[in-house]
């Protein structure tokens, strides 16, 4: 074979997974919603996911939002007062930290604590015949198993967002005060001069796209898990740069969209 | 295009209504590999059909395309009246709950204790109220010699204790088929006598139609109503105990007798 026919070939298959792929989600993600709309699961399932989902993440998103704000409000700060702009700093860094940098990294965040702890528990369900198991009582794997964790990650990934957004803020503050003794007046009022609720409001809702994306990808992945324990480390990973991915790609279409 | 239809599909033949589960023609391949090829098997209602052969035959992948957790790449599959290799999934869940499943590793839920893993096709598949449930449980947990073990977690029992879990999830929804991937495997004497008699039980007092497979062949004999011996992806010998005892096939004499020669490549 020709090497243009040889790589004409990898493309055409390349672009077969693909599809493949994306439809195994889509068909993924109708079952889930058959599932929500007709209250086909059990919501003490979906509140002890969301517990154990967010307990897993919530420092970690802490600490990388504290940090992002800190380091946003570090550079800002002192460029700004040096321009005689201190009173947009708090702005600039709610601004970034609520519109994009909350949602955006708390999803990552959950993408790699939660989304591996999916795919992990999932297809080691999977290599130990456990979902066969489910499949021969004639229950619905997709129903008890990822139903909760995605209304679970749906759930959870807002409320991180939450959280993230107010620590980055006060961290920009903190370190605006540090640096070049901001007044809270100057700062707070920057703030709430820049930011409107619907800003808030629409990060959220990236971050519940974000919920359902991560959780998605990680049930494929872990019900595509195959071998044994090393198949298990293998979709896991995947499940993680996917889920990634996919956060990057829908926070700048989303972004496209919501803030015109 | 309509006169060019390719080599003609197999024409399907539903089973009359004694036969619980009919296999016809059954061809399975993974990838290359042919696993199953004209495989065909009748089990009938009410009857225990003990499936013996070799370690890798196709005898735990026999099972699967029974219940339709494998699709066949030919052939059609009958089980309680409907033809499955035609079904969706979602129809063929239906049919699954009528069937239970005990697997040759066990397959229990590794995050539940002994107790939630016998009581989850009760909470899934009935409406039954919780004190009826643990009734049953408990019931199930008995029939099995685990009765005081449904706290634990399956990871805190031993191989054999948790085969017997497995084994009560499968039958506590008293199913009208039971399947059981090598029951008495890894279980010592005693306890593969009392599996062995459990089962008999069982089949003798709900009349469910049991499909068994096993290596144990004393066991086979107790509890068999009809033997298959499948050998290289197809039923070679099938019927009842003394007939397939007196078969005169060297391949079903070498393999009752566990000898090393014969025409069994070992
Ligand atoms: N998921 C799979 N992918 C590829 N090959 C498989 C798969 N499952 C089973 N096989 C192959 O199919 C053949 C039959 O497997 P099966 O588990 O049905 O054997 P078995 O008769 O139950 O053996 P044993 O007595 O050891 O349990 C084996 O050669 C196995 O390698
Ligand atoms: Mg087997």
């Amino acid at each position: 074979m020709s090497v243009a026919a040889s790589r004409r070939r990898g493309v055409f298959s390349g672009v077969n997974r693909f599809v493949e792929y994306a439809g195994g989600l889509a068909t993924m993600f109708g079952e889930v919603c058959r599932n929500v709309v007709t209250l086909n699961f059990r919501p003490s399932e979906v509140i002890r996911q969301a517990y154990f989902l967010g307990v897993e993440s919530w420092t970690i998103v802490v600490l990388t939002s504290l940090f992002t704000g800190l380091v946003i409000s570090l550079e800002a700060a002192s460029q700004a007062v040096s321009y005689g702009l201190s009173q947009f700093v708090g702005g600039s860094v709610a601004f970034g930290e609520v519109r994009e940098l909350g949602p955006m990294l708390t999803g990552i965040v959950f993408a790699g604590r939660a989304g591996a702890a999916i795919t992990a528990s999932l297809g080691s369900m999977v290599v130990t015949e456990q979902v066969e198991a489910l499949q021969s009582m004639g229950v619905s794997a997709v129903k008890v198993l990822v139903t909760p964790r995605l209304l679970a990650s749906f759930i959870t990934v807002p409320m991180l967002t939450v959280f993230a957004d107010i620590v980055g803020v006060y961290g920009g503050y903190y370190m605006a005060w540090l640096r070049v003794h901001m007044s809270p007046y100057t700062y707070w009022h920057s703030v709430q001069t820049t930011l409107i609720f619907s800003d808030f409001y629409k990060g959220l809702e990236k971050a519940a796209v974000f919920g359902v994306l991560v959780a998605l990808v990680a049930g494929y992945e872990g019900f595509r898990a195959e071998g044994g324990a090393e198949g298990v480390g293998r979709v896991t990973t995947h499940a993680v740069v996917t889920g990634i991915i996919l956060i990057f790609v829908f926070n700048f279409a989303l972004s496209f969209v919501l803030f015109p | 295009m309509i006169d060019e239809k390719p080599s003609r599909e197999l024409e399907p033949s539903p089973p009359p209504p004694d036969v619980a589960i009919r296999l016809q023609s059954i061809e399975l391949r993974y990838g290359e590999k042919i696993v199953l090829s004209d495989c065909s098997l009748d089990c009938i209602r009410g009857h225990t059909t003990c499936i013996i052969g070799l370690s890798g035959a196709g005898k735990s992948t026999i099972l699967r395309v029974a219940n339709g957790l494998r699709r066949p790449t030919r052939g059609c599959v009958f089980t309680l009246g409907s033809e499955l290799s035609r079904l969706p999934e979602t129809e063929i869940l239906e049919i699954r709950k009528r069937i239970g499943f005990a697997f040759q590793y066990n397959a229990l839920f590794d995050s539940m204790t002994v107790a939630d893993n016998v009581a989850f096709p009760l909470y899934e598949l009935t409406d039954l109220e919780d004190d009826e449930i643990n009734e049953r449980v408990k019931s199930a947990l008995e029939s099995v010699g685990l009765d005081g073990e449904g706290d634990r977690l399956p990871g805190e029992l031993s191989g054999g204790m948790q085969k017997r879990a497995g084994f009560a999830r499968a039958i506590v929804n008293e199913p009208e088929i039971i399947m059981f991937d090598e029951p008495t495997t890894g279980l010592d004497p005693i306890m593969t006598n009392i599996i062995t008699e459990t089962i008999k039980n069982i089949q003798h007092k709900l009349k469910v139609t049991c499909l068994v497979i096993s290596h144990d062949l004393p066991s086979v004999f107790a509890i068999a109503d009809e033997i298959a011996l499948l050998f290289e992806g197809t039923i070679i010998e099938y019927g009842s105990v003394s007939k397939v005892r007196q078969s005169p096939n060297p391949i079903v004499q070498q393999f009752l007798q566990g000898s090393d020669v014969g025409p069994i490549p070992v």
